[in-house]
């Protein structure tokens, strides 16, 4: 087991945004995680990738108790993830969004730098992470922010898989993706897989969710609702009443 | 040749102090860059030029060794200073670090060997322009290389986005507290430098004016790089010298051209140099200073 959580449980104010969760990912396997809007699946991947800090419950990562550790240093333990809505560096150039990533994996080159001679890092494994998301090298040196937001989306997959991490969180990677994107990245995201990494998906998209997951995970008003297969949650009348059933109509 | 040495002789108080200054914009420069306002540095100035001067006074310390004495005062006072105030962030970083400034100030008034309100009279003049702008190159260059290092994009990741920052792996209080005690230190060598300029200091050289001017020189001149700092500083240091024959209508003129550069240069002098990525930077709403 990689990722272990225990009655996971995160309050704003009056609002239990995760409430007593417990999952369990897999090495090498794609969890989804879906639900409808505010069901709390952002809160519970913050809460893992350590940018909130949970008020019960535990985290295990990799046989490590990680419940109170800080963003940063869940990082370089090998969790990264992206944002809904993306964060990357706008005003930094696409190569220095992809190295940044790579800040934990790098050796801080500041004396070595100090001799004239010296030049910057070198560049080929983030030119090389830019061509496997689907990135062209020529926009390297464009800024980051210039990019269409669907490339966007591809550099902050970059910027993440720079930390050669083992488990990548994706929050709504698909949203605003036309159906031939969406399709890449589930080839992507295959291809990640087979080499090692373990994924959390959320997703809106059901196609994409039931295409490219091992297991579903569903959450509701913060709850855990249902675990199984995609073929077991396709099917579960809880599931189908909470969510999906309103998606299939939609 | 001759004209040039005259030159020198007559300008040599208003070439040393620009050199200063630009060290004093370098040192706030560094946070600039990280995105952090913060407005101690002429008290880490004010805390570099008393300890180096009272040194060499009642100590007879070594020139050099008080100069570093005095900045590493600055360096370790920011340190407990930056764990407490980069809870904050923008304005109240700015006014909790202004605070501190204040507090250094009335200490200074305070304390009888600092000569109170009167200050520290005599103090020998050792400070050559060879020592500034040694500094001045010494420091530039090392700004110049740590900006393309590991430390410097950190840095600028920072300034974009500090929750994503986190979530790459960056430390990011240290960071913060890093790019904050490098500049006290660089202050507080500038302080020193300055003190042993001017035969005395005395606390309001140090106050609330000094650490506006030292901002106006580095956000100005412009942080997208070193030269920035060095150029708002050389700038606004010398206009007024320029401006002396206009007389009482000088500080008129000086408000108006600042005014200018920030209406129509709104991210430094220096980005004069490079328009389109400005105007890019502009339009796709990329971080400004702090
Ligand atoms: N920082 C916050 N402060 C207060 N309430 C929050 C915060 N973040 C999320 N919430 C609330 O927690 C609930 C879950 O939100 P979220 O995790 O974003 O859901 P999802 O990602 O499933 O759409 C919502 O009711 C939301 O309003
Ligand atoms: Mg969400």
């Amino acid at each position: 087991m990689l990722l272990e959580t225990a009655g996971l449980t995160k309050r704003f104010g009056g609002v239990t945004a995760v409430n007593a969760v417990d999952l369990a990912v897999d090495e090498r396997t794609t969890l989804g995680l879906i639900g409808p809007n505010g069901a709390g699946k952002t809160t519970l991947i913050n809460l893992i990738s350590g940018l909130l800090t949970a008020d019960e419950g535990a985290i295990r990562f990799a046989g490590a108790d990680i419940s109170r550790e800080p963003a940063h240093r869940l990082a370089a333990r090998g969790i990264a993830r992206t944002f809904q809505g993306v964060r990357v560096f706008k005003g930094l150039s696409v190569l220095d969004n992809v190295l940044i990533g790579a800040h934990t994996r790098l050796r801080p080159d500041v004396l070595p730098r100090l001799a004239p001679t010296r030049g910057r890092t070198d560049p080929a494994d983030a030119l090389a992470l830019l061509e496997r998301v689907g990135l062209a090298r020529a926009r390297a040196g464009a800024l980051a922010g210039e990019l269409p937001y669907g490339d966007q989306r591809r550099l902050e997959i970059a910027r993440a898989l720079a930390s050669r991490p083992r488990l990548l969180i994706l929050d709504e990677p698909a949203a605003g993706m036309n159906p031939t994107e969406s399709l890449a990245l589930r080839s992507l995201m295959r291809s990640l897989v087979t080499d090692g990494l373990t994924i959390i998906l959320i997703e809106h998209d059901v196609r994409l969710v039931m295409g490219a997951c091992d297991r579903v995970v569903v959450l509701n008003f913060g709850r855990k609702i249902a675990d199984g297969s995609p073929a077991e949650i396709q099917r579960d009348p809880v599931v189908r009443e909470a969510y999906l059933g309103s998606e299939d109509a939609a | 040749m001759e004209t040039l040495l005259e030159f020198f002789r007559t300008y040599a108080t208003a070439i040393a102090v620009i050199g200063i200054s630009a060290l004093l914009a370098l040192s706030v420069w560094l946070t600039l860059y990280a995105g952090q306002l913060t407005l101690g540095n002429a008290a880490f100035m004010g805390v570099g030029a008393y300890v180096s001067a009272l040194l060499g006074r009642h100590l007879d310390t070594p020139f050099p060794l008080a100069l570093l004495s005095g900045a590493l005062a600055a360096a370790v006072i920011a340190v407990p200073l930056g764990v407490t105030v980069f809870r904050l962030r923008g304005v109240y970083l700015a006014i909790a670090t202004l605070a501190f400034g204040e507090i250094v100030r009335v200490i200074l008034l305070a304390t009888p060997i600092t000569g109170k309100g009167q200050g520290l009279n005599g103090i020998p003049p050792k400070t050559e322009l060879w020592h500034i702008y040694l500094s001045l190159a010494v420091v530039a260059y090392v700004l110049w290389r740590v900006q393309g290092s590991t430390v410097g994009r950190a840095w600028a990741a920072l300034r974009e986005d500090e929750l994503a920052s986190a979530s790459q792996g960056i430390d990011v209080r240290r960071f913060k507290l890093a790019s904050f005690v490098i500049g006290a230190l660089i202050a507080g060598w500038a302080g020193g430098l300055s003190a042993h300029l001017t035969f005395s200091i005395d606390p309001s050289d140090f106050g609330f004016s000094k650490a506006v001017q030292i901002l106006v020189f580095a956000v100005v001149g412009g942080i997208p790089n070193v030269l920035g700092p060095i150029v708002g500083a050389v700038v606004f240091t010398a206009l007024p010298e320029i401006l002396r024959p206009l007389k009482d209508y000088r500080d008129i003129f000086q408000g108006l051209i600042l005014l200018g550069v920030i209406v129509f240069l709104p991210r430094g002098l220096v980005t004069f140099l490079d328009v389109r990525r400005t105007r890019k930077l502009e339009r796709i709403g990329a971080a400004d200073v702090a």
